[in-house]
């Protein structure tokens, strides 16, 4: 395994015109950890983590990935595209919808990254492509375009699509949110499994269980606002923040029947 | 009616025909091309050559393509632009229709979903791979039927390069009624051989757009 990145987020803020979306975000990424963004919709914890990999643009602050800053070469400058392309090859990202490629199978999803950025042969990236669809259960789905692959599938071929890559940090944006709920797990499996083997991950979630389960940390944000990050357990089980409980409350209402 | 004419005009017509395909392949192809460049100049461009890529979009649509003809071909020498009939009836189709195209290709780019572009800048590719493996596949998929419906309108454009004296089929049919006065006859084959040309570019569309879209599709 590569060795893990560390994300530090220093006063790190965001304005969509005149709405504040993240309030002077500070936080620490431990290296080889689990980080859960939760909170409720709107609360800026999807905003914050593409702010990570700098597919949104943050307004002032800094956002170091092992020490380097993302997306500018100091405070208002931005960095050149060759630069900020570089380090986004070390960071996979999977997102909600999937947004696998359609015209292409499994396998070439994977593999395209592999071709165009990391400039393998066709016939390496290929065998690199099929090895990480192993990975995630899929061996025998390589030859299916997306359309053929339910969304649990086509969620795992977006996580072979992101290791592939052998990325030191991996941004997961609700990657379970679209998913039917018998579809779930297979994915939640796969990212327990990378979880296991040491990979810095922040997972922006509404799978509690999962951040209970797999997190190092949790951080609950709301209105833009980072209002706790703490270990699993005292986020979830023992919160003393009014607007934790309240959040949990709602969701345990929610699921029980 | 008497069709015994025919033995008489059937090369004319034919070769007129002929042209009339030449011009609107031609112009068709050079069309779609400029209008992909316009279309991807506006997407990537600058924003002051947007605005002149918009108010070029705005004259040719705002015009009738028989005073673009005229502009081009009669107008043309008072600036240095001499062009024999055929030349200048290829550029001027090319140009008539190129606003269109680019209009179509916009809308065909921006039907890609933005989370299938954000994915390929999330890996780390340039934006030249992700308009090369990306966003031209699947833009063209989405702008297949618009485009066969732009270029069969454009087959019937090109009777009006008849006026520069393009010798395409309405020219050879204008020339055998004004001669034999077999008017009903003559425009008969005109609309007969449109007929036919339309159906061959609808067909060779739908084949096309069956073929590609294979994959996209979500069958059940």
């Amino acid at each position: 395994m590569v060795s893990a990145s560390s994300v530090e987020i220093r006063k790190v803020n965001k304005h969509y015109g005149t709405f504040h979306a993240l309030k002077d975000i500070d936080l620490v990424i431990p290296p080889g950890k689990v980080t859960c963004l939760i909170g409720p919709s709107g609360s800026g914890k999807s905003t914050l983590l593409r702010c990570v990999n700098f597919l949104e643009e943050y307004d002032s602050g800094e956002v170091l990935i092992d020490g380097t800053m993302i997306g500018y070469e100091a405070p208002g400058k931005k960095m050149p595209g060759r630069k900020l392309r570089e380090m986004r090859r070390s960071i996979g990202m999977v997102f909600q919808q999937f947004n696998l490629w359609p015209h292409m199978t499994a396998r070439e999803n994977v593999a395209e990254g592999l071709i165009r950025v990391r400039g393998l042969s066709k016939s390496e990236a290929h065998r690199r492509a099929a090895d990480a669809l192993a990975k995630v259960g899929l061996a025998d789905k390589m030859a299916n375009h997306p359309s053929r692959l339910s969304g649990g599938q086509q969620q795992r071929v977006a996580i072979a699509r992101a290791i592939a890559m052998e990325p030191r940090l991996m941004l997961f944006d609700e990657p379970t949110s679209a998913l039917d709920p018998e579809l779930v797990g297979e994915v939640l499996n796969v990212m327990k499994t990378l979880a296991s083997e040491g990979m810095t991950m922040v997972v922006v979630t509404h799978e509690m269980g999962f951040a209970a389960h797999v997190a190092d940390q949790v951080v609950f944000m709301e209105k833009g606002e980072l209002v706790g990050v703490d270990s699993p357990d005292r986020i979830l089980h023992h919160p003393e923040d009014a607007r934790i409980q309240s959040f949990l409350r709602t969701y345990h209402e929610r699921n029980s029947f | 009616m008497d069709w015994s004419i025919l033995q008489q005009y059937g090369p004319g017509l034919l070769s007129g025909f002929g042209t009339t395909i030449l011009c609107w392949l031609l112009g068709t192809v050079f069309g779609m091309a400029l209008g992909l460049v316009l279309a991807l100049a506006q997407r990537y461009g600058a924003r002051w050559l947007n605005r002149v890529i918009q108010v070029y979009v705005e004259i040719i649509r705002g015009t009738p393509f028989l005073v673009q003809l005229f502009v081009l071909y009669y107008g043309g020498p008072l600036v240095g632009l001499r062009l024999d009939a055929l030349p200048a009836g290829l550029l001027g189709l090319t140009v008539y229709g190129s606003p269109y195209f680019a209009e179509i290709f916009r809308s065909g780019f921006r039907a890609v979903p933005h989370g299938q572009i954000e994915a390929a800048r999330a890996i780390g590719m340039t934006e030249a791979s992700i308009v090369r493996r990306i966003l031209l596949p699947l833009g063209l998929v989405s702008s297949l039927p618009a485009l066969v419906n732009f270029s069969i309108i454009l087959t019937k454009e090109t009777v009006i390069l008849s006026i520069i004296t393009v010798p395409e089929l309405m020219y050879q049919v204008q020339r055998m009624s004004t001669e034999t006065f077999r008017y009903l006859e003559a425009n008969l084959v005109l609309a007969l051989f449109f007929w036919a040309l339309v159906e061959a570019i609808s067909n060779a569309g739908r084949w096309l757009e069956a073929r590609i879209t294979k994959h996209l599709v979500e069958r059940t």
